[in-house]
Parts: C-alpha cells; sequence; structure tokens
C-alpha cells in the first residue's frame, strides 16, 4: 500500500512537472511577451527590451522555469497584473470560496443522485426508471449556463424570489445564503444527471446478479434486499466517478461562477487567461492539475478499500 | 490509478466487444433503422437532429432574413411578432434567422473535431495496444498528462494564447478528446487481440495496418458509435461554453453560446434573447444524448 501512494506521488510528480513547463512555456516561449504585456501596446521597442533585461527575461526558457519552480516552492507565486497583489493573495481567497460553493453542492449531489439512481436501477426498464433517466439524460444535456439562464428567468425575473447575482456581499439586500440556492441548484442538475445514470447503471447490473435472486427466493421483502444487500454492492463502481466529482467542482465551476457572478477560483481563471494575466493562468493551473490528482489518489485508494477484490 | 482506471473501461467496452463479430455485425442504416423503431426515445433524439440538420442544409433558403440584418427600428417592440416569430436581439437581428445559421456552424464544428478526435484517438488506441511495450507507455503517458487538466481550462488558455477562430476550437477539442477514445479502443485492442482469428490473419502474413484495420478495428465499433454520439452532445456543450465566456467563434457570425452571453445582460428586460438561443443549444445536446441512449439500448437488447 504505501509503495503504491509513493509511486502513484511520484508519477503525480512528474506529471505536475510536465504540465507546469508546458503552461510555462506556452506563455513564456517568446522574451518580450512579458514586458509587452506590462508595459502595454504603447510602449517603445527598446523600452521593452530595456524591461526584458532587467527582468532576466532574455534567459533561456528552462532556467526561468527552474527559477520560477523553486519560488513557488517557497509560496511565492508571482505578482498578478490584473489585481496589482501577489498572487498567492487572490488566488487562495478565490480557490476558498470555490470549494464552500463545491463542498455545499456535493453534499446536494451524492444523497440526490443516489437516491434517484438507485430508485430508478432497482427495478430495471420500470415506469419509475424510465422517468428517471429521460429526467436525468435531459438534466445532462442542459449546459450549466444555459441551466443557469432557465431558472435565473423564472426564480429571479418572474417569480423575484431569490437574487440574481452571487458576489458574496450583502450590497443588493440579500443574506448571504440566499445566494448559494441557485448556483448550488444548477451545479446539482447539470451534475446529478450525469451521476444517477452511472449509479442506475450499476443498480442494474447487480440486481441481476444470482444473489439478488436468492436473497429474494429466501423470502426477504423486496426494500431489504434493496437496502441490505444490492445498494453497498451497487455503489462501489460509481465510488470512483463520485470522488471525480471534485474534480468537476473545483474547475469547471467557471460557468457557474461567471453566470452568478460569484468571486470564485474558476472565474479568476477566465478573466486571468482573457487578460493574460500570466503569473495568475501558471500558478492556477499548478493548483488545478493537482486538485485533480491528489482526488484520483484518493479515489483510487477508496475504491481499494470498498472492494477487496482489488489490490495492488 | 492508471491501470484501475483502465480496468473499468475495459469492463465499460467487454459487452460489445464479445457482441461485435466482424462478419455479423449489421449495417450501421439497419441498426439505426432498428433503434429508431425500438426505443422511443432514440426516436425523439433523432427527429430532433434531423430537424435541426435540415434546418442548417436548408439556412439560405429558409431563413427568413440576413443572420447579420441589423435593423434598430425594430428595437422599438423587440419581442415575438409575426414579422419575427421568435423576436429581434439586442441589435435588431432576428433571432431565428441567427438560429439557424447558427446550427449550421455547430452542426459543422462540432462533428468535426469529434471525428478528428476519433480518427486520431482509435489510430493511437489500435497501435497503443497491439503493439504495448514503450509505444503503448508513451502513448498512455502523453494521454494521462492531457487528462489531468481540467478541460476548461485548458481550453481557455490554448484559445486566450491562439485566438478564437474554428479551426483552433476543433483542434483544442480534437487534442482533448482524442486520449480519452484511444483507451477505450485501447480496452478493446488488448481484449482481442489475441483471440484465434487475429493469429490467423498474422500467420496468412497480412500485414500490420491490415490486421488492425480489417481484424481488429470492427470490434471497436459497437462501444465506439455509442460513444461517438455522447461526445457529439458534450461537443456542442462545449461549444457553447466557450462562445458564453466570450472565447468562442469570433462576432458577428452567429454562435449559440455568444448570443447567450450577448443578451445576458438583458434578462430581465428582454428575456426571449437569451432564453430562445440557450433552449436552441440544450435541445440539440437532447437529441445527441436521447440518441446515443437509444442506441445503447438496442445494443443491450440485440
Amino acid at each position: 500500500m504505501a509503495r503504491y501512494i509513493a509511486r502513484q506521488l511520484f508519477n503525480m510528480a512528474i506529471t505536475l512537472f510536465v504540465v507546469s513547463l508546458l503552461v510555462f512555456m506556452l506563455n513564456e516561449m517568446t522574451p518580450g511577451d512579458v514586458a509587452r504585456k506590462i508595459l502595454g501596446p504603447y510602449a517603445l521597442q527598446d523600452q521593452v527590451d530595456k524591461l526584458t533585461r532587467e527582468m532576466g527575461l532574455d534567459r533561456p526558457v528552462i532556467v526561468r522555469y527552474l527559477e520560477y519552480m523553486g519560488r513557488a516552492l517557497t509560496g511565492d507565486l508571482g505578482h498578478s497584473l490584473v489585481y496589482r497583489q501577489p498572487v498567492a493573495d487572490v488566488l487562495w481567497d478565490r480557490l476558498g470560496n470555490t470549494l464552500v460553493l463545491a463542498g455545499l453542492s456535493f453534499l446536494v449531489i451524492v444523497p440526490f443522485s443516489i437516491l434517484f439512481g438507485v430508485l430508478a436501477g432497482m427495478r430495471e426498464r420500470s415506469g419509475l426508471d424510465r422517468s428517471v433517466s429521460v429526467f436525468s439524460s435531459v438534466c445532462a444535456s442542459i449546459p450549466e449556463f444555459a441551466m443557469g439562464v432557465f431558472l435565473l428567468a423564472i426564480f429571479v425575473v418572474w417569480l423575484g424570489v431569490l437574487p440574481g447575482t452571487s458576489p458574496l456581499t450583502n450590497s443588493g439586500g440579500w443574506p448571504i445564503w440566499s445566494q448559494f440556492v441557485l448556483p448550488v441548484a444548477v451545479v446539482t442538475l447539470y451534475d446529478a444527471g450525469y451521476l444517477i445514470s452511472m449509479i442506475r447503471q450499476s443498480m442494474v447490473e447487480v440486481m441481476r446478479q444470482p444473489f439478488i435472486r436468492t436473497a429474494m427466493l429466501k423470502g426477504m421483502s423486496f426494500r431489504e434486499v434493496v437496502t441490505r444487500h444490492a445498494m453497498r454492492n451497487a455503489l462501489i463502481a460509481p465510488f470512483t466517478v463520485i470522488l471525480l466529482q471534485l474534480n468537476y467542482l473545483v474547475s469547471g465551476l467557471v460557468v457557474v461562477e461567471t453566470v452568478f457572478a460569484y468571486p470564485g477560483f474558476g472565474r479568476l481563471m477566465l478573466e486571468a487567461a482573457l487578460a493574460k494575466d500570466i503569473a495568475v493562468v501558471e500558478a492556477g493551473t499548478l493548483v488545478a492539475v493537482s486538485v485533480t490528482m491528489l482526488t484520483q489518489l484518493f479515489g483510487d485508494l477508496g475504491y481499494m478499500r470498498l472492494d477487496p477484490r482489488i489490490r495492488v | 490509478m492508471n491501470e484501475i482506471s483502465r480496468d473499468i473501461a475495459a469492463t465499460a467496452a467487454a459487452p460489445f466487444a464479445g457482441t461485435q463479430d466482424a462478419a455479423a455485425a449489421p449495417s450501421l442504416a439497419r441498426k439505426l433503422a432498428e433503434v429508431l423503431t425500438a426505443s422511443r426515445v432514440g426516436t425523439i433524439g433523432a427527429a430532433i437532429l434531423l430537424a435541426w440538420c435540415l434546418l442548417a442544409l436548408l439556412a439560405p433558403w429558409i431563413a427568413p432574413y440576413p443572420p447579420n440584418g441589423i435593423d434598430a427600428s425594430l428595437m422599438a417592440y423587440p419581442w415575438p411578432t409575426w414579422r419575427n416569430w421568435l423576436g429581434v436581439d439586442h441589435l435588431g437581428r432576428d433571432i431565428l434567422s441567427r438560429l439557424i445559421w447558427g446550427a449550421r456552424t455547430v452542426l459543422t464544428v462540432a462533428p468535426a473535431a469529434v471525428i478528428g478526435a476519433a480518427v486520431l484517438g482509435t489510430l493511437l488506441g489500435l497501435l497503443s495496444g497491439y503493439r504495448g511495450g514503450w509505444i503503448d507507455a508513451l502513448i498512455m503517458r502523453v494521454g494521462d498528462v492531457l487528462l489531468a487538466f481540467p478541460k476548461i481550462i485548458l481550453y481557455l488558455i490554448i484559445i486566450a494564447r491562439f485566438g478564437p477562430s474554428a479551426a483552433n476550437i476543433i483542434a483544442v477539442i480534437t487534442f482533448t478528446q482524442a486520449p480519452i477514445i484511444a483507451r477505450i479502443v485501447r480496452a478493446v485492442t488488448l481484449d482481442v487481440k489475441n483471440r484465434d482469428y487475429v493469429a490467423a490473419a498474422r500467420m496468412r502474413g497480412e500485414s500490420t495496418l491490415s490486421i488492425l484495420l480489417r481484424e481488429i478495428l470492427p470490434n471497436v465499433r459497437g462501444p465506439l458509435i455509442v460513444d461517438f454520439f455522447l461526445r457529439l452532445g458534450y461537443t456542442v456543450i462545449a461549444i457553447g461554453v466557450l462562445g458564453f465566456l466570450g472565447v468562442g467563434l469570433p462576432p458577428p457570425d452567429p454562435d449559440w453560446g455568444s448570443m447567450v452571453k450577448e443578451a445576458y445582460g438583458m434578462i430581465f428586460v428582454w428575456p426571449h434573447m437569451t432564453i430562445i438561443p440557450a433552449a436552441a443549444i440544450s435541445s440539440l445536446v437532447i437529441g445527441f444524448n436521447f440518441l446515443a441512449q437509444g442506441l445503447r439500448e438496442a445494443e443491450i437488447d440485440g
């Protein structure tokens, strides 16, 4: 087990190295780009050259990359051009907001999809199964921004019972908790659509197994068969998928955050990419990729604990 | 971690691999016809897709107005009327015409990207699974790196760097989807490459290329067809998201995601300008996903 974790961590370190190098080269390959962006389009070429030399940007890209990584490891992620402050200050703040939204959504998504997935999968091709399948398929088909638009039109424009933006301040007169309702609803509907069909599929397969028939034949009630025998087995396979949703929740929230003007990590990355705020893009990518790989590792470990048949 | 996720992919693909014998596989057209009659969901999906495809194909003849034609006088009353069935947008452009022309864009870009990814991913997966060794390790490692990137962030970085254009969007989607397809194909290839008929082909002295394309590729078709339509739906969402985030196809040509973005600020005044394109995207994705679901059901039954 310890060796497995060590090997995975080593693999992760290599992937992280390659990813960060790629992003760094993509953004800083051509010297002068960075200085040009700092000085703006109207700066003279020799001013740009001078700043390039002063900042040491004329050295080979690999040297600058190693220097950058050295500083990043000590927590210094560079300076944001747009926010005019250290990247670390903005980044951790925004990441915290996103984690709150992601955590809340996760707490809603998981029970919601387990409930509907199990209900649909326990009687294959029943009326309930059909309805849930169509519902989840429709939910997974509506892009987050479209779902955001629909919910906004109903609850904000038409009924006027919820705030249309979620800046997490009290300025609009709406309490903070109410600002979470619509973003969480959009994320839940979009993401649960996918999870429900995964859990349903797994449930259907378990219900076909001989041990379920045995349990039924020995006179166990259907409810008990489902809750005591089927559910436990049916949730093993989707477990990794459920954990992988964390990944989507950390970096995939960019759309929802944009729809509701939520000050989160995804929107920070969007703004940084559009404004070519290189330091933020680089640091944000590192964070996002680390989160992805860590959840994958935890997913695999949990999976192995749940299913004793799998050994490394 | 990769061994396990690949195993999952393999078990997911296995039920298809066994049933799809090269000789007995029914033709695609017959299978489509079967699906359309067998599954109601599949029928609805196909009908939606057919409608959008027809609109897109016939756009120059049926769109009532030029898609970029600005008529400011219509702004006095932008709501749906007999003149403009779906109303006009914030610049006085006919929404119906923009939708129809936008269908043309998305129904070109999405299939181009997914076909690109399918071809590239299939070739890499076949090669990787059949050859094994360092080629396999290299292809899978590169795929891992690409998959480690959160998708949207990768799209943002690349498109912000190289500029938004149809070609760049197609390229980005091709390269990010290919590793996933390669894994599916690789799993099937590993499963069948030691079967007798492959050994027989090798014995006959057929070239590697011919074995890959004629003996192994037909096994991949089953899982890939369902995946293809799901992926098309996903790609339509991705293109819409890029448009909504402001890195979609450049204006003024109509792009559904950009239409939502442009009118989004006016949702309190003129909600139809935002809701209609959002509904159009959703309906197209629903079409793809329903068709995929119908195909999957037919696959299980047949």
